[in-house]
């Protein structure tokens, strides 16, 4: 505790609104390391559900295989993406860009009703962060300990220790990016690659790369990413009102803070001028990013729910009632709400609108989804012959027809002409498409002379997939008549 | 820099270069020297209209690092890539050179690809489905252009999917075809042949020869006035493929059909070029595009087998 004053004293920013002493500062921050104190507690118990049905989506998925071919595949050299069912091509970008939306509403709708949750329980950041702690924890135990280690000479136990730690990380690190490029190269490929050593260059690039990001965000950057790169960070505060929950100090029911004897009871304490705070500093201490959460909501606070289990765990400890600090909203704070009325406001407009949208959007998507032609076709008018006359004097025109099957079997189109009575096509098309394959065909639209003045008319093909459930699509063209 | 006329605005260039960058390590080592008061509310000190106080949330050290780097690497690379005026730079990069080497090594790495096809017969290669897809790719970027992307052509353009070749279709000939290009020459036979009336009745038995609808009088008429026609064409009009003379005979008209074309043709001449493709293209994917475009008359089906082949 002596330890933590003093440390405070010496940041460049003083957390704590304590004497009034003026610092010369430079513009430039020397970092200061943190050293989170471990914790058990609710929401610790939490973060670790999270970080554990995270990764195990994360480092599972490849490994799920959808009958012959990985499930979650995005095989960029043919430009297929495979998701479970789906057969996605580049054209279905759209579905993605829905997705974004619909990510970042939810964020949007998390952060009006609960603040910066996704910042504490799932963000890949925290997550990262959160398991590489615990590997440092076990290493080289918790925060005075570690503090201890940092500043002591270096010999064979810490250097052991060190060395361990960043073994660990890496591994795990090398094991995320091997990972993440299973996204994109198949895991069994990967895995033989890996084994025979004969991985290609950009798979070893991102693995690295990868790798890197993980080991240097996880491991060493933590909270400075969340300082200083997220951009969530710098506009969460758009998305925040009075009665958003948010991770809160009871000001009122704390104050003044300060030491005391476990036996003094309720009355003995008021009466010296003390609040249920008893300036145990702890609250600082398991805080990942270092911050006073006492001194009310500040930018930093990633919402994890650290000093609400460690205060909590006090708490009980001097036989306090629970939630000196809590989940809780400003005006809930203010006017001493009970938590139903804090509840009862959540269906305020913006979370309705939040949730409206997002509800309309994730509707929009799944339906989109369902209806769309499992297949796509891109007609492209012969640009190098315009028209030309064929046998008895047809006027013929060229035209190259892109099929997409976005199945993954074997599919049969038949192709028809329409919006132009007489032309037709020089032959009957029906043509057969392989699993996820695309192909193009060249059509000839043919016409007998005098129907048509000369001029550009416009013709549609009408793409008919056969089989149990025909589904046609319609490609608009034109039909050029020589002068 | 040989849009601008004189050396002074390599310099110039050069010049603002080279001093924004050091301004840039200056104003970082300036601000990193700098030191600024802050009171124990983390403000600045500094207060405007009346209540809007400013923050001190300092930049961590490793970002002015990142600057910092940021400008050496901009020192390297100015002097290594050309950046600094008429300077090309230690390494003498340049668009014309990166486009000749990235082109030389697209050609070491397709090199092993066609020399299997070098010395097979194009006979061979056509059935290979690999070189097709390789000829079709190679059609598409370099003869699509005038025989369209279905090979069949157009007016002046010859359709490749017939059986009627100008040049013959041997894949020697073809080849050749496309190595050296062709030239195909008609002079005008207006004197050869005489008046109007006779040119007219020429044309009448130049369209009796392949059975299209004509004027039989005039066509009998015609048929003396052919001899001008049979160096070229022959006696039977059936063409001559050393000469690229067009058969008369069938129904495949490249310039047009009908009376008033062919009377043009004759008065006119007609001169036709297809362009070589030595230097485009070496003599293995010449090779392989022979065998391509042999294959497209030689297909049965109804519908062009070659568009329908690529995937």
């Amino acid at each position: 505790m002596q330890e933590s004053a003093d440390s405070r004293k010496n940041t460049v920013i003083p957390i704590a609104l304590e004497e009034d002493s003026t610092a010369v500062v430079s513009l430039y921050e020397a970092h200061q390391k943190v050293y989170p104190r471990s914790v058990k507690g609710f929401f610790n118990y939490w973060r670790w559900i999270f970080v554990g049905l995270t990764q195990l989506i994360f480092y599972g998925l490849p490994w799920l295989n959808w009958g012959e071919r990985q499930a979650v595949l995005f095989d960029l050299g043919s430009r297929r993406f495979y998701i479970f069912n789906l057969v996605l091509y580049p054209q279905d970008f759209i579905y993605l860009t829905g997705l974004l939306v619909i990510s970042a509403l939810s964020l949007f709708l998390f952060t009006a009703i609960a603040g910066r949750l996704w910042c504490g329980f799932a963000c890949p950041q925290s997550v990262y962060s959160k398991i590489f702690m615990w590997i440092e924890y076990r290493i080289e135990g918790d925060r005075a300990n570690r503090i201890r280690l940092d500043q002591g000479p270096l010999n064979i136990d810490k250097l052991c220790r060190k060395t361990s730690k960043h073994g660990l990380w890496i591994a795990i690190s090398l094991w995320t990016g091997f990972t993440f490029v299973a996204y994109f190269t198949p895991i069994k490929t990967l895995t033989a690659e890996v084994l025979a050593l004969q991985l290609g260059a950009w798979e070893i690039f991102w693995i690295l790369f990868y790798g890197f990001a993980t080991y240097g965000n996880a491991g060493w950057m933590r909270e400075q990413v969340c300082k200083y790169m997220c951009p969530y960070a710098r506009f969460q505060s758009a998305m925040f009102d009075r009665d958003t929950l948010i991770v809160s100090y009871d000001q009122q029911r704390g104050e003044n803070r300060g030491s005391r004897g476990r036996k003094l009871t309720r009355p003995e304490y008021v009466a010296q001028g003390l609040g249920d705070c008893i300036d145990c500093g702890l609250c600082v201490q398991v805080c990942p990013t270092n911050i006073d959460i006492r001194n009310g909501l500040q930018y930093e606070c990633i919402s994890c729910g650290g000093c609400i289990d460690v205060c909590n765990s006090i708490m009980d400890k001097m036989s306090y009632p629970r939630g000196l600090i809590r989940f809780s909203t400003l005006s809930g704070m203010a006017q001493k709400m009970p938590p139903a009325a804090m509840f009862k406001r959540m269906l305020r407009p913006r979370v309705m609108l939040y949730s409206g949208i997002l509800l309309s959007l994730c509707l929009g998507l799944l339906i989109s989804l369902n209806v769309r032609a499992p297949f796509k076709v891109d007609i492209v008018r012969d640009r190098n012959s315009l028209a030309r006359i064929v046998g008895p004097g047809k006027i013929e025109n060229t035209y190259r027809l892109q099929i997409m099957n976005a199945t993954e079997h074997v599919q049969h189109y038949k192709i028809e002409l329409a919006g132009i009575p007489d032309l037709s096509l020089d032959s009957e098309y029906i043509v057969e498409v392989g699993p996820a394959q695309s192909r193009w065909i060249g059509l000839r639209a043919q016409l007998n002379p005098g129907i048509l003045k000369s001029g550009s008319h416009p013709v549609d093909f009408l793409i008919t997939v056969q089989g149990e459930k025909p589904q046609q699509l319609r490609e608009k063209s034109v039909f050029l008549v020589p002068r | 820099m040989s849009d601008f006329f004189s050396s002074f605005w390599g310099w110039y260039v050069a010049a603002i270069s080279l001093i924004s960058m050091l301004a840039c390590l200056v104003l970082l080592w300036l601000t990193s020297k700098k030191r600024i008061s802050s009171g124990s509310d983390n403000t600045t000190g500094h207060v405007w209209d009346t209540d809007l106080r400013e923050l001190n949330n300092p930049l961590p050290r490793w970002w002015m690092w990142l600057f910092v780097i940021t400008v050496l690497f901009s020192l390297v690379y100015v002097a290594l890539y050309p950046g600094l005026g008429t300077f090309s730079g230690i390494w003498k990069w340049s668009s014309d050179s990166a486009y000749t080497t990235e082109r030389a090594q697209l050609k070491q790495t397709v090199a092993p690809l066609f020399a299997e096809f070098a010395n097979q017969p194009v006979t061979t290669i056509m059935h290979d489905s690999r070189a097709m897809a390789i000829g079709e790719r190679l059609f598409m970027n370099n003869c699509a252009q005038c025989h369209g992307s279905d090979a069949r052509g157009s007016k002046g353009f010859p359709n490749l999917t017939d059986q009627d070749w100008l040049y013959g279709h041997s894949a020697e000939q073809i080849i050749e075809t496309i190595t050296k290009g062709r030239n195909g020459v008609m002079p005008s036979m207006a004197a050869a042949v005489g008046s109007e009336t006779e040119i007219s009745e020429l044309a009448h038995y130049v369209m009796s020869l392949s059975g299209s609808p004509h004027d039989s009088l005039k066509a009998s008429a015609g048929k003396k006035s052919f001899s001008a026609c049979a160096a070229c064409h022959g006696a039977d009009g059936k063409g001559n493929t050393a000469l690229g003379a067009p058969n008369l005979t069938d129904d495949v008209w490249l310039h047009g059909w009908g009376e008033n074309t062919i009377v043009s043709i004759i008065k006119n001449g007609k001169n036709n070029t297809m362009p070589a493709q030595e230097g485009k293209l070496t003599a293995e994917q010449i090779r392989v595009l022979a065998a391509y475009v042999i294959s497209l008359s030689n297909s049965t089906s109804s519908t062009n087998t070659a568009l329908n082949g690529s995937k």
